[in-house]
């Protein structure tokens, strides 16, 4: 018992419960928008992994940090553009689209990487984001290190939740989308073009997707290998749910499921050898399973999800 | 005459091998209702859709207050004050009543809604117009009726001169539909134009100042509704003389089904109330009452999809205990559900799948489904009972809801079964359907088939019925022979006022 007071106590749980939410929470983002506007993406495993190799690569390349993000995101738009192409202009079915990028983008990573990087026995490395310390806040007792010492990333991605939930609700454009995920017809009748709306949310979306991948590379880590993504992008399509396609439960959601891994990784150490550490890692999942089902009854999901749009057809 | 609010001058627009309208001109006055009757099929939706901008036309243009619209532009047809209420809502039930409204009418790039203004707004013409609704309901909460005052408001938000109605009527109950249209007429009073698209005569004569009647994409007749009368209407809507069939006398058999004191419960309701029924053998019993009062409890209990509470059902005789859909159907009780899109068919399945579903295990050999059996079924049915542009291999959605309900009764009727459970069988038809389906529950009755009707259509009742029982929330009136019917008295009785001694016909 004291030493799960210890963990919980320990600023080093609390900062790693930020940096393990920062991928997820642009994942989760990236996912939401596109759902809002009636486009599932289960292309997210693979551009976040396409993402995490390009930023990655274009770093290892010379290029700075930030502009490693910005190539990745441009990536994620790209795959983003073609999972628009299949299932907004063609009509084509969301799911097979989305695992088609998946399984496109995942292998298509790989291969850029092993043809531009030579095999080596420890993977190469770069120069990866540095904690900034929020002047003033950073010096805290507790808080400064458990929540103000991380990398600028995680805190754009924080920042990016309560901006994408402010256009969400509150703008003219985010009341287009909304209505384009419930009904584009009815976006229709108003002289909004659902078609655009979706192709903008499904780019737009999947360049927050690569650069949850990229944070992964150029700050969780500072090398790329192909199975780093780990299923996050699953986890996130799962928190959209979890969340009811709102950003801020987004945000919540991402934390709370960093929070069980962050303690698992911790307890695993604390109790090893009395428990196999696999129970461990399952922790995790089961706590989350156990909260969507909890979160998700009440949830309203947008009616035209998954939906393609037809004009002239009803 | 001054200006026409609306010109519309040889539009054409054809569809693969279907000229679905074929050089149509209306013209619209301010202050004006105008009617645009036509049977499902006749091009009223598809001249709507290019007034509005969602289709472009073959040839013709459209002109709003003398100034020629562009084509395919529902924007610029939204600007010039055109606003379209659709028959299918084009709302988003997550969204609130303001959301809906305001959705495309301010800056998309602006970087806050402007609500405040917008509520303002939105309740001032609510008031003006006597649509009242809460700016801040989910939509999906409120009934369809204040759904179609959401979508009417939507396009006066819009500052709609000139409103379009697309069978406004079709998903409303009668009181709904009286309301609306006692608003319309205030609009077209206080300056607003309107055309409503209809194929109801009764509402087409009552409000209207002006008819266009179409047929089969063409534009066969203009009347001032002061010099003309229903039979006309019809006779120009459908091309030929409508005649609803009458209903000859008959002698009534044994009692096929007797209910006595039968309630059902559902979620902690009380739906349907110590009801008293029966129907005999070559029969019609009409259960006729507003929507919502307890008949689509009594037609599930007799589908098969509710159980009693209470009371005892006896069924060519014999008590019978909870029914269940198979026994339903192995009774020999024939169902025509309220909703046939939902409950009657299953819109991706060939005709074929959809007249034999429900009695698959006669249509099966050796385990597997006997597809040609199915056909040959199915090939039966719509050659009995006229189901006009069906194979047996099409997908059903594909019909006309007209053609659809032969389907569906020819699958229960060809059966010949003893009881026939009929819920507003002529909901949403044209006039010709209409006929044709009346024909048939009056054949089913010669033949000695007891038939349960269950309607909000008073003509329907009266035309079809031998007794009439009004339903009225849950409790059933005694039951009244219909020659000691009249269309006061059953508008008293639909209200809950009956007598309870009045019995026209004893057990």
């Amino acid at each position: 018992m004291n030493e799960i007071i210890d963990i919980l106590s320990s600023a080093g749980l609390w900062a790693a419960v930020l940096r393990i939410a920062t991928p997820l929470i642009f994942g989760t983002l990236g996912a939401l928008l596109c759902e809002r506007a009636g486009v599932l993406n289960l292309g997210i495993e693979g551009i976040m992994t396409f993402g995490a190799m390009i930023g990655w690569l274009a770093v290892f390349n010379g290029a700075d940090l930030w502009t490693g993000i910005l190539i990745a995101a441009i990536s994620g738009g790209v795959f983003g553009l073609l999972h628009a192409l299949f299932t907004v202009t063609l009509g084509l079915s969301q799911h097979v689209s989305g695992l088609g990028v998946t399984l496109f983008a995942s292998s298509f990573s790989y291969y850029i990487f092993r043809l531009l990087v030579p095999v080596a026995g420890t993977p190469p490395t770069i120069e990866a984001f540095q904690p900034i310390d929020v002047p003033g806040l950073s010096s805290l007792p507790f808080f400064g290190p458990a929540f103000f010492t991380q990398t600028p990333p995680t805190y754009l991605a924080i920042v990016l939740a309560f901006i994408l939930a402010y256009i969400i609700f509150k703008t003219p454009m985010g009341l287009a989308i909304r209505m384009t995920g419930e009904n584009p017809h009815a976006a229709e009748a108003q002289g909004i073009n659902p078609i655009v709306i979706r192709y903008g949310c499904v780019i737009f979306g999947s360049a927050l997707m690569a650069i949850g991948g990229a944070f992964l590379t150029l700050s969780a880590f500072n090398s790329f290998f192909p199975t780093m993504v780990q299923g996050r992008g699953w986890i996130c399509i799962a928190l959209v749910v979890f969340a009811s396609w709102r950003p801020s439960h987004a945000l919540l959601g991402a934390l709370l499921f960093a929070f069980f891994d962050g303690f698992q990784f911790r307890l695993q150490t604390v109790l090893s050898g009395v428990v196999p550490y696999q129970v461990f890692l399952m922790i995790p999942y089961i706590l989350s399973i156990t909260a969507l089902a909890v979160m998700a009854r009440r949830a309203r999901v947008p009616q035209a999800l998954m939906q393609p749009f037809r004009r002239g057809e009803r | 005459m001054t200006e026409n609010a609306l010109e519309i001058s040889g539009v054409s627009k054809r569809f693969g091998d279907n000229l679905a309208n074929d050089n149509i001109s209306l013209s619209l006055a301010k202050g004006e209702i105008v009617a645009l009757l036509g049977e499902n099929g006749a091009g009223k939706t598809t001249l709507m859709n290019i007034l509005f901008g969602h289709y472009v036309p073959d040839s013709g243009k459209v002109s709003v207050m003398g100034a020629e619209l562009p084509q395919g532009k529902p924007r610029e047809a939204i600007r010039a004050g055109i606003g379209m209420v659709h028959q299918h809502f084009s709302l988003a039930p997550n969204l609130t009543v303001l959301e809906n409204v305001i959705t495309g009418t301010q800056g998309i790039w602006s970087l806050a809604t402007d609500t405040k203004s917008a509520r303002k707004k939105l309740i001032e013409i609510s008031k003006r117009f006597g649509l009242i609704v809460d700016p801040d309901a989910r939509l999906g909460d409120l009934s369809v009726g204040e759904q179609q005052r959401v979508e009417i408001l939507k396009a006066l938000y819009n500052d709609a001169q000139i409103l379009v109605l697309d069978e406004p009527t079709a998903v409303l109950t009668n009181i709904e539909a009286e309301q609306m249209f006692s608003t319309l007429k205030d609009m077209a009073k206080q300056g607003l134009s309107l055309i409503f698209i209809s194929h109801k005569l009764d509402e087409v004569m009552a409000t209207a100042d002006r008819i266009f009647v179409l047929r089969g994409g063409k534009s066969v007749a203009e009347r001032l509704v002061g010099d003309t009368n229903k039979s006309e209407l019809a006779e120009l809507m459908v091309g030929r003389e409508v005649k609803r069939p009458v209903r000859e006398a008959s002698k009534p058999g044994n009692v096929i089904l007797n209910a006595s004191g039968v309630s059902v419960v559902k979620d902690g309701v009380e739906r349907l109330k110590q009801a008293d029924f029966h129907v005999r053998e070559g029969e019609v019993l009409g259960i006729i009452g507003v929507s919502g009062n307890g008949q689509a409890t009594l037609a599930q209990l007799l589908s098969g999809t509710a159980k009693r509470s209470k009371g005892s059902i006896a069924l060519f005789g014999d008590e019978v205990g909870d029914l269940s859909v198979p026994d339903v159907v192995e009774l020999g009780i024939g169902r025509i559900p309220e909703d046939r899109n939902h409950e009657g068919v299953i819109g991706e399945m060939a005709i074929w799948e959809n007249a034999i579903l429900e009695r698959i295990s006669e249509f099966s050999k050796n385990g597997l489904v006997d597809r040609t059996a199915g056909v040959k079924f199915a090939d039966e049915v719509i050659n009995a009972f006229d189901v006009r542009g069906a194979t047996p291999t099409k997908r059903i959605r594909l019909l006309s809801g007209g053609n659809m309900q032969k389907l569906i009764l020819g699958r229960n009727l060809l059966k010949q079964p003893k009881l026939l459970l009929a819920a507003q069988p002529a909901r949403g038809l044209d006039e010709g359907a209409v006929a044709a389906v009346h024909e048939r529950i009056l054949n089913a009755r010669k033949d000695g088939t007891g038939v349960i009707l269950i309607s909000e259509d008073l003509d329907e009742v009266l035309a079809l019925a031998d007794r009439i029982q009004a339903i009225v929330g849950g409790q059933l009136s005694p039951s009244v022979s219909a020659k000691d019917a009249d269309a006061r008295k059953m508008g008293l009785m639909m209200s809950g006022e009956w007598d309870d001694q009045e019995v026209g016909d004893e057990v």
